[in-house]
């Protein structure tokens, strides 16, 4: 068997109309040297801008960038399977559930295939119709299923509602996805580090900020001590600290290098290839507010095993 | 242009002009008239054949809700619980306990000797073993070298063995899935529940999804199982259609010994509501006597046993969730409304009543911008349903297709599990229809429950369940009703009732051949009746001989 890490899965879900194509093609746009393949329900309405479509092979359509799009029909396993197969050539997957599907159950699906990890579950929610939608009488059960699910959720097409209809949305969401951390755009505009996790280039790089994460808080904290990396992580995915994503790598006691990954309130830690630099180090990005570096510093240092 | 003037012990022909008939004239495949052998004669030089005298001819029976995948399973080795007919006509008896499936598979495992290959099962029904989970250790007894995969009789659930689990890259720690349990030392333990969990298996176990549609023996295998029941038009309710397999049906259709007529239904999957309406569109051009297309089938929601339905308050009587969507309302209203302006007619899966009650809703939203005197638009399963909905069906100008085999084979379950006491009384309640004057039909949806529209509708009939319990007396219907609703009540949802599903001049000369009459036998006893083959386009087939 080949000697390949589980390439990253993000799911995005939502109801139509959300954004959730937009989002795909924006990615798509601003791989940052990702080679992205996208998993769409199927091809009915041609879900990828046309510039970006280089050819058609079988049910695979190539992309600019080294990017590739596949229908699976009714059977994501399936598509799943196919994707893993050719794992060397993609660096990360992205699905597009369909406007019904349940993005937790698509998710649960990923560990029927070996060699894929779920990185997060996206929820893409429209500003103007969410708090209807979710009071549907047929889809308001799904919908309400589909923000339960999410690790991020994505306020979209803010630019069409007032000040206060924000803000309301804005108290309204956390008790309907509990588990997520909630960010804004337009036009579903997200800086791709959000969505698809910070890439491990700019974790020892000096802080990073690009036209889409200005928005954002971000931080990198080094630390020459080994830490209990599983602390560490749940310690930074707790709601009170309050980070949309963080990612770094640091020395466990027990299970040497590690990469820590945090989405909202998801967290893992897996092993990684033993560094150059000995210190650990951690991006931490938190959203429209200043991050908590007195909190952050605290926490690390408390991780360090007695 | 000859005559053949066929004399019956009785012909119970559903013209209620002359509702019994000692002979038929068939002439070009269509009946000149059924009545008696002097008025017949009129019609010119005659052969007269009496090899039916002593038989009971009846309309063709339509099985309005089938999948000729049928056909298919019938490679696999039968691990059901109930005695079941193959194309071959040889009488599978039931596996009464998880031994005797497994000295079934460890005979045909002994059959195949050193070939190698995959060994495959279906129809397991584990409620009968006191739903005893089947392993892979059960299945490990006979073989660990050859992957086994037995798919369960629902078609939602597949076991299979340690071979298969290694082979399809599952036998590891770390898989979690509602679908996949696990044993005590963290490895799957072979159940794979829903097609999700059971995907990765199934290339590895013989059951690729894609090899279960209509290949050209497993259409073969499928007619010659309607011969055997009687059936002389059936619907093939869920088809993707592409162009290979539509030019195999054609080509097999216009072959003269070819037994019976089937109805494909374009499915709405993997394309959009507009390309596959097109799609439907197009098919109908490539329609002969025997392979129709142009209907297109939408799949609502999920099912009752699986708890996938779309139930309205107060949902699942065991508390599970409200089920799942298969299809947006928005794809749905699109689909409905091109439909309508196309004249393309739309057959739609609704187990639960909320599902159906957004078809209800949609539909009549539409018909407002594109009305239309008779678009037979039918609600399939529409298992739920209550009296409500029948009469917004009526009055909506829809049909409904109703699955009273249910009751028999899970009637027990969904009174003790899924919907409760009221509800599974109330299922399938084909008295409700057609009091309420909706047209009906009556299915098996074989594979899932076996083909046989005299069974279906002894389940209509009685309502009795596996265990003896008769599941809501009030929705029984008559025997005469039942007959009716397997004829000209299942062709005029599939808007055949023009050609077929009564014996009356002008029509398709399609006969079921029985040996006993159905409508003196008794309704206990309706799914007894012998049946000697069927009469299809004035071509004779018996079952002995198919």
């Amino acid at each position: 068997m080949r000697d390949v890490a589980p390439r990253p899965v993000t799911v995005i879900g939502g109801y139509l109309g959300a954004g959730k194509t937009t989002l795909v093609n924006h990615l798509l746009r601003h791989n940052g040297g990702r080679r992205i393949a996208v998993a769409v329900n199927e091809f009915g309405a041609l879900p990828i801008d046309s510039d970006l479509i280089e050819g058609a092979d079988g049910n695979v359509l190539t992309l600019a960038g080294g990017c590739i799009c596949c229908s699976f029909g009714s059977d994501l396993v399936a598509g799943l399977i196919d994707l893993a197969a050719r794992a060397d050539t993609i660096d990360h997957i992205l699905i597009e559930a369909s406007g019904v599907a349940l993005p937790g159950a698509i998710a649960q699906s990923l560990s029927l295939v070996a060699g894929l990890t779920l990185d997060a579950i996206v929820v893409m929610v429209d500003a103007e119709t969410i708090r209807a939608r979710a009071t549907d009488f047929y889809m308001g059960d799904t919908i309400t299923r589909q923000l339960t699910d999410a690790d991020l959720v994505v306020i979209n097409k803010t630019d069409l509602i007032s000040t206060e209809a924000r803000a309301a949305l804005q108290h309204w969401l956390p008790a309907h996805a509990p588990s997520a951390r909630v960010i804004a755009a337009n036009h579903a505009v997200v800086a791709p580090d959000i969505v698809l996790g910070i890439d491990s280039a700019f974790v020892h790089a000096t802080t990073k900020v690009d036209h889409f994460t200005r928005a954002f808080a971000t931080e990198s904290f080094e630390f020459e001590h080994i830490v209990d990396a599983d602390r560490l992580a749940a310690g930074l995915a707790d709601p009170a600290i309050g980070l949309v994503r963080a990612k770094g790598f640091a020395r466990d006691p027990l299970l040497g290098w590690v990469t820590i990954q945090v989405v909202g309130q998801r967290h893992h830690v897996t092993a990684a290839p033993t560094l150059a630099d000995p210190s650990g180090c951690i991006v931490c990005i938190a959203h429209g507010r200043r991050l908590d570096r007195t909190a952050i510093g605290t926490l690390i240092a408390a991780c360090r095993p007695s | 242009m000859s005559i053949t003037i066929y004399e019956a012990g009785k012909i119970i022909t559903m013209n209620p002009s002359r509702p019994t008939a000692t002979h038929v004239a068939v002439r070009d495949g269509r009946i000149l008239g059924a009545g008696s052998l002097t008025e017949l004669t009129g019609w010119g030089a005659h052969t007269l054949d009496r090899r039916f005298a002593d038989k009971i001819l009846m309309p063709g029976l339509v099985e309005g809700h089938s999948h000729v995948a049928e056909g298919v399973q019938w490679r696999f080795v039968y691990c059901g619980f109930h005695d079941r007919t193959d194309p071959d006509g040889r009488v599978w008896s039931g596996a009464r306990s998880v031994d005797a499936v497994v000295q079934r598979l460890d005979e045909a495992n002994q059959k195949l000797g050193t070939t190698s290959g995959p060994l495959t099962g279906w129809a397991l029904d584990p409620i009968y073993f006191d739903n005893r989970r089947v392993t892979r250790h059960d299945l490990d007894r006979v073989s660990t070298e050859r992957p086994i995969g037995i798919m369960h009789a629902s078609g939602h659930i597949m076991n299979v063995n340690t071979k298969a689990l290694e082979m399809a890259g599952m036998l590891r720690p770390g898989v979690n899935h509602p679908g996949v349990p696990l044993g005590d030392d963290g490895l799957p333990l072979g159940e794979m529940k829903g097609p999700d969990a059971m995907t990765p298996l199934g290339p590895h176990v013989g059951l690729d999804r894609g090899l279960l549609s209509a290949d050209e023996p497993g259409l073969r295998a499928f007619a010659r199982l309607c011969v055997r029941k009687g059936v002389t038009t059936a619907a093939d309710l869920a088809n993707l259609l592409p162009k290979p397999a539509v030019e195999m049906m054609e080509r097999v259709g216009r072959e003269p010994t070819f037994p019976v007529r089937v109805v494909s239904l374009r499915v709405l999957r993997g394309a959009s509501p507009r390309e596959t309406i097109e799609h439907a569109l197009a098919l109908k051009q490539h329609s002969n006597e025997l392979m129709r297309f142009g209907i297109v089938k939408i799949v609502v929601d999920g099912s009752i046993q699986g708890f996938s339905a779309r139930l309205r308050w107060p949902g699942y009587y065991n508390g599970a969730p409200p089920g799942l969507w298969y299809v947006t309302p928005e794809h749905l209203r699109e689909a409905l409304e091109l439909a309508l302006q196309a004249g393309v007619q739309v057959h739609t899966h609704t187990n639960g009543d909320e599902a159906t009650e957004l078809v209800l809703d949609t539909l009549e939203a539409a018909l407002k911008k594109h009305p239309s005197n008779d678009h037979r638009f039918t609600l399939q399963h529409c298992q739920l349903a209550n009296a409500a909905q029948f009469r917004r069906m009526k009055n909506l100008g829809m049909c409904v297709n109703l699955f009273p085999n249910h009751h028999f084979y899970w009637g027990d379950e969904h009174y003790r599990l899924t919907v409760g006491p009221e509800r599974a009384e109330r299922m399938n309640a084909c008295a409700t229809a057609l009091a309420t004057g909706v047209p009906l039909a009556i299915h098996s949806d074989a594979p899932v429950t076996p083909l046989g529209p005299l069974f279906t509708a002894w389940c209509a009939v009685n309502r009795q369940t596996a265990s003896g319990r008769i599941l809501g007396e009030h929705e029984r219907i008559g025997v005469a009703d039942a007959l009716r609703t397997i004829t000209l009540g299942a062709a005029y949802t599939l808007k055949l009732d023009g050609e077929v599903g009564s014996i009356e001049v002008g029509k398709r000369a399609d006969f079921a051949v029985l040996e006993d009459d159905p409508t003196t036998i008794g309704g206990t006893h309706l799914k007894d009746v012998r049946i000697w083959g069927t009469v299809q386009g004035g071509r004779v087939f018996e079952a002995a001989t198919i």
